[in-house]
Order: structure tokens, then C-alpha cells, then sequence
């Protein structure tokens, strides 16, 4: 294996602060991509790990499991209340805490298939990333969404529609380094691959 | 090419002369590890995948920590999936229940992480061993199983940012009162992916204890390591400790930073984190009304024989209040046996205060001291999130193990000098 700068060298993405972990920008999921329709759940800033999925239930480790308790401790029926392909929009720093991959385990396991927030905490990058969830980072959208509208969202070209009000924005660009990830099938068979290479 | 101390590291383990902030690369680890919360899902990755090798059976801990002694069933499954994995492979970093302990406070004890190592751990705290001069942050599960059959991890390269502290600290100040001052000026985002690195007078003079609290609690600034140059109280620590060879890496003088914040170490009073976030600071001084139903002191933060010393300077003579429960958490056997051999379980014991087996146990709400509705805690953990030690509309107030002892013994929020200890300036 030799050493290895990724992707072509330095990359600043986003331009201006970083949105999270090892990058901002259109993510992840290891699959094709899907446009996305669905009605948005809004948060505020700082949405902790812990309210995402309590450390009380991290005996826990399937989806479905993880699911039935997802956002709990923000609103205690929101497992029931949230529908397959709602989406989730939240302000600064989501998902900022624990390194609990159970916390993208359990949004992916109630049927969310997209977050949108202004910034995403690093950690938390990287396990959405890693588990397939897809995140975007589009600020302007975010504050361009209310409760309950319904919202498009093209996650090739980071295309975001607000269909209630009309409204068109662009999320951040996905990083070179995470479109080789994506091309690979995820980080895991990325590094076999290079292993194996 | 100028660089930080963690550029300089990050460089090594790439394999490259000098890498700047927003490179991408992949870096060779040194160490790694997985708790009994993350580890079984990086398990079950590593065997989805199909890998069927580790890349260094000795460079691998896993450490049920969370939940153990096991809370339940599932725990009980959980680091049952650890101990047949670690069996399979030849990890012989496992450590069963009488054995284990907090795994940010085991690894440097056990001198399994040290100065200029790369370490990832599947736990966000796993930033902790900055403080050896390690670069070291938290990672998630995936990012645990590909490591651990690879040995590799893709990193950006963060900016630094650097804290100079001059000056000395007042009575009782610590390194968690520190922490939380550093947190409440830039907010738990503020450092958000960038490297928090530590340095002057005030810092020079701190123990390798008060440096491990401060590197911990670096996540709480949303940053993704906290390093402190080595200095001659690194190397005592990891002399004879340390199973590997130290290597001592300086920021060059001209290295650039992101920004550069000044405190001076008088204007840090004894802090305390009002719920729900760990920015969200006060003077503890000033927060006497706060009437509060535990007490914990423990943790990756604060279990260290250090941080036990101090709970127990306060306590020593004095009684928790009949309205208190206090919970001391030695955070590992060696603490534990080191605590009981210099006779602080007799004050704690005297002072009515329960001593647990090492574990996370509370800080994650997990068990060992859950909270009911509407109840309030002091802990000296790093998180106070939300129903993080118990139920939803619980409270925690962070502190360190001064305040967290002093507000076991008033029944409320208090300082030292409140319940009758006298300490002169250091």
C-alpha cells in the first residue's frame, strides 16, 4: 500500500467553514440516487445524539429496533407520528455528541430518507456516510422550510424543492473523496478494495 | 513547511513529508478501539463485509465499559459478541468485568496509547488522549470495522486552533473548570471539526489527570481532537508505561492557526455546565439556589485518582446531604485499589457516599444512578444533554469534583469554600 493523498490533492469543500467531518456537502448513501419527496420534520440547533436515540436504548443494534425509538426524548411520539419518507431539517451542528452510529441507524430505520441541515456535527458525517444514510448541507434551505411543508430533493445534483412554497435551493457539492466512496460501494469495500490493490 | 503538532502527525501516518488543513488522506493507525455500545455493530460490519483477518491483533482493545457489570440480557449478548470476537482473533486487549475499566481512563493507564500515536476509538471521547500528545478522535462504527481489519482511516486534515492559558489558577480551579470556561467562550460547535491544541504557563503546570479531563471534553467544542505538547510531565507519565516507543512532536513556531484565544487563568472561576449543553457555563459561585438530588463523580472526565483526592478533601468530615445521593465512580481497578489503599473509601464511606465498580454507568443514563422526573444532578461527567443520565426532564449540571463534592454536602450548587474547606492560591 503506498501513501496516499485522496481525491487529487487538498481539497477545501464547501468553501468557508467545514460543514462537518472531513467534509460539507451532498452525501452518502452507497446507492443511486433516488429523488426524494417527502413532508419535513423541523429542529433547532444543536441536535444531540442523545435526543436522536437515548444511550438507554443502545443495548439495541437493528434498525428496527433503534427505530421505535427515534427522536423520543424531543418529542415523545414522534416514532409514531413520523412517516416512511418524511425527511428530517434541522439548524447547526446535527447530530453533535456520542460517536453512536445507531444515531443514523435509527433515521434510516424509520423510513427517513434524507436530513438537510446547516451543519452537520463530524462524527456524525462520517456514520451517515458510512451506514448510507444521505445528508445534505444547504442553509438556505433550511431556513426556506417550515413544519410540515413538502420537499424535493435530487441527491445527484443537490437540488432541493420546497413543493409548498416553490422555492429552489443547492446544497453544498459532495467532495471528490466522498464520490470515490459512493463509486466503491461505501468505506468498507473502498478499503478492501485498496487492501486487496 | 511550517506545521502543528497534528498536521506533523498526520503527516507521518500518511506516509507524507507535510499535508496542510482540508487534505484528505489515509492515515496508518497505531491503536484503535470499540466499547460495548459500538464495537458489537463494528463486529457485525467486519463480518457483513467479509474481512477475515485484524490487521494487529495487539493494536486492537475492545473494552465493555458502558453497560458492565451487564445491566441486562442484551449487554450481557452484546460483549459476549466481544469476548468470542477478540477470541477468534487473538485480541488479547479485552477486559472482562474485575479487570476493565473506563476505557479513556485504562488505555493510557495500561501505557496502550502514547505521545505522536494515531488512535481512533469508536467513542467520541476517545479525543482524551491528546493529552499524551497523541493525535486521537472518535469515529463511528464503520469507520472501527475497517480499521480494524485494514489498519487505515481517512481523515481531513483539520486547522488547529490554539489556546495559550497564562498565569495561575485560583483556588480549587481544575482542568474541567478550564474545559468549561474554553467551551462556554466558543460554543459546542465552535471548534467544529478543527483540533484544539493547549498550550502555556497555566497548562505547563497542570498534571497529566487535569490534561486527560481537559483533551476529553475537546468533542464538546464540536472539534475532532484536542492535543497538548509533550513535555517532562508526559514523559514521567508514559516512562515504564508505555508499550511502545514515544514519539515527541512540536508545532514549529511559525505554524498556522485558525485563531489563537488568550485566557488568563485568574479569570477562570469554578464552572459549572447548566442544562442541556455543555457551553451553557456559569460561575458555580453563583448558582448556590439550585437545590440537587445526585451526586456523581466519575467518568472518562474525572475518575482519575486525582479527581477521587479532591472529592474527598471536601468531604472529609462532612456528611452528603439527607436529600443527596452520591455516587463515586473510581474509573478503573488500579484507581479503585489506589483509592482504598490511601484510605479515601473510608471518607466517602463516613461522608455517607456509595462506591461503584469502574463503569460509564450514569454519565449515558446506562444504570448505577438513573435519575426520575424532574430530578438534578452534579456530575462531574462531560455531557448534559437531554435525559442523558436518566429520564427526559432530568437535569445535569457538569462540574468538577470540588463543586460536585461541596454540592453533595450543601444539597445544592456549591463551592468548596461554601461548605468550609480552605484552600490557599496554588
Amino acid at each position: 500500500m503506498s501513501a496516499t493523498t485522496i481525491g487529487g490533492g487538498a481539497t477545501t469543500p464547501g468553501g468557508g467553514r467545514a460543514a462537518g467531518d472531513d467534509a460539507g456537502g451532498v452525501a452518502a448513501a452507497a446507492g443511486v440516487a433516488v429523488p426524494i419527496h417527502g413532508r419535513a420534520w423541523t429542529f433547532g440547533r444543536d441536535v444531540d445524539t442523545d435526543l436522536i436515540i437515548p444511550a438507554r436504548y443502545l443495548n439495541m443494534k437493528t434498525a428496527e429496533e433503534l427505530a421505535a425509538h427515534v427522536m423520543e426524548d424531543a418529542d415523545p411520539d414522534f416514532p409514531r407520528k413520523v412517516q416512511s419518507g418524511d425527511i428530517l431539517v434541522a439548524k447547526e451542528n446535527f447530530g453533535c455528541g456520542s460517536s453512536r452510529e445507531h444515531a443514523p441507524m435509527a433515521i434510516k430505520g424509520a423510513g427517513i430518507p434524507l436530513v438537510i441541515a446547516k451543519s452537520f456535527a463530524r462524527i456524525f458525517y462520517r456514520n451517515s456516510f458510512n451506514t448510507g444514510l444521505p445528508i445534505l448541507v444547504a442553509p438556505e434551505a433550511v431556513d426556506g422550510i417550515s413544519e410540515g411543508d413538502t420537499v424535493e430533493a435530487d441527491l445527484a445534483t443537490g437540488v432541493i424543492r420546497n413543493a409548498t412554497t416553490g422555492a429552489e435551493y443547492q446544497a453544498e457539492p459532495l467532495p471528490e473523496f466522498m464520490r470515490e466512496l459512493v463509486a466503491a460501494g461505501g468505506l468498507l469495500p473502498y478499503l478492501k478494495a485498496r487492501v486487496a490493490g | 513547511m511550517s506545521m502543528t503538532i497534528t498536521e506533523k502527525i498526520l503527516a507521518r501516518a500518511a506516509g507524507k513529508d507535510a499535508v496542510q488543513p482540508g487534505e484528505l488522506i489515509i492515515a496508518k493507525v497505531d491503536f484503535c478501539l470499540g466499547n460495548d455500545v459500538t464495537a458489537p455493530v463494528a463486529i457485525d460490519e467486519f463480518e457483513k463485509a467479509g474481512f477475515d483477518s485484524v490487521f494487529d491483533s495487539e493494536r486492537i482493545a475492545l473494552i465493555p465499559d458502558h453497560f458492565t457489570p451487564n445491566k441486562d440480557i442484551k449487554t450481557a449478548q452484546l460483549v459476549k459478541q466481544m469476548r468470542e470476537f477478540c477470541k477468534k482473533f487473538g485480541i488479547r486487549h479485552f477486559y472482562d468485568v474485575g479487570r476493565v475499566g473506563v476505557e479513556h481512563a485504562l488505555l493510557p493507564e495500561m501505557g496502550l496509547v502514547g505521545p505522536g500515536d494515531v488512535v481512533v476509538g469508536a467513542d467520541s471521547h476517545t479525543c482524551t488522549y491528546g493529552a499524551l500528545g497523541a493525535f486521537a478522535t472518535g469515529v463511528g462504527s464503520t469507520d472501527l470495522a475497517g480499521a480494524m481489519a485494514t489498519g487505515e482511516v481517512w481523515f481531513r486534515v483539520p486547522e488547529s486552533i490554539k489556546f495559550v492559558i497564562e498565569g495561575g489558577l485560583p483556588p480549587y480551579v481544575t482542568g474541567k473548570d478550564i474545559i468549561l470556561y474554553t467551551i462556554g467562550q466558543t460554543g459546542v460547535d465552535g471548534a467544529l471539526y478543527q483540533a484544539m491544541e493547549f498550550t502555556g504557563s497555566t497548562i505547563d503546570a497542570l498534571s497529566m489527570e487535569a490534561r486527560l479531563t481537559m483533551a476529553n471534553m475537546a468533542i464538546e467544542a464540536g472539534a475532532k481532537n484536542g492535543i497538548f505538547p509533550a513535555d517532562d510531565i508526559t514523559k514521567a507519565y508514559v516512562h515504564r508505561r508505555f508499550l511502545r516507543e514515544p514519539r515527541y512532536v512540536y508545532s514549529d513556531p511559525d505554524a498556522a492557526y485558525a485563531t489563537t484565544y488568550r485566557w488568563n487563568a485568574a479569570d477562570i472561576p469554578l464552572m459549572v455546565a447548566k442544562p442541556h449543553l455543555p457551553s451553557n457555563t456559569q460561575a458555580a459561585a453563583e448558582l448556590n439556589g439550585i437545590r440537587i438530588d445526585q451526586v456523581v463523580i466519575g467518568s472518562c472526565t474525572n475518575g482519575r485518582i486525582e479527581d477521587l483526592r479532591m472529592a474527598a478533601d471536601v468531604l472529609r468530615g462532612q456528611k452528603v446531604h439527607p436529600d443527596v445521593r452520591c455516587i463515586v465512580i473510581p474509573a478503573t481497578q488500579a484507581i479503585w485499589q489506589q483509592a482504598m489503599e490511601e484510605g479515601l473509601f473510608g471518607v466517602f464511606l463516613d461522608a455517607q457516599a456509595v462506591v461503584s465498580a469502574p463503569t460509564c454507568g450514569p454519565c449515558l443514563g446506562g444504570h448505577m444512578g438513573i435519575l426520575a422526573e424532574g430530578e438534578r444532578a452534579v456530575s462531574t461527567t462531560n455531557r448534559n444533554f437531554v435525559g442523558r443520565m436518566g429520564h427526559p426532564r432530568s437535569e445535569v449540571y457538569l462540574a468538577g469534583p470540588y463543586v460536585a463534592a461541596a454540592s453533595a454536602v450543601a444539597g445544592h450548587i456549591a463551592t468548596p469554600d461554601q461548605v468550609g474547606s480552605r484552600k490557599a492560591a496554588a
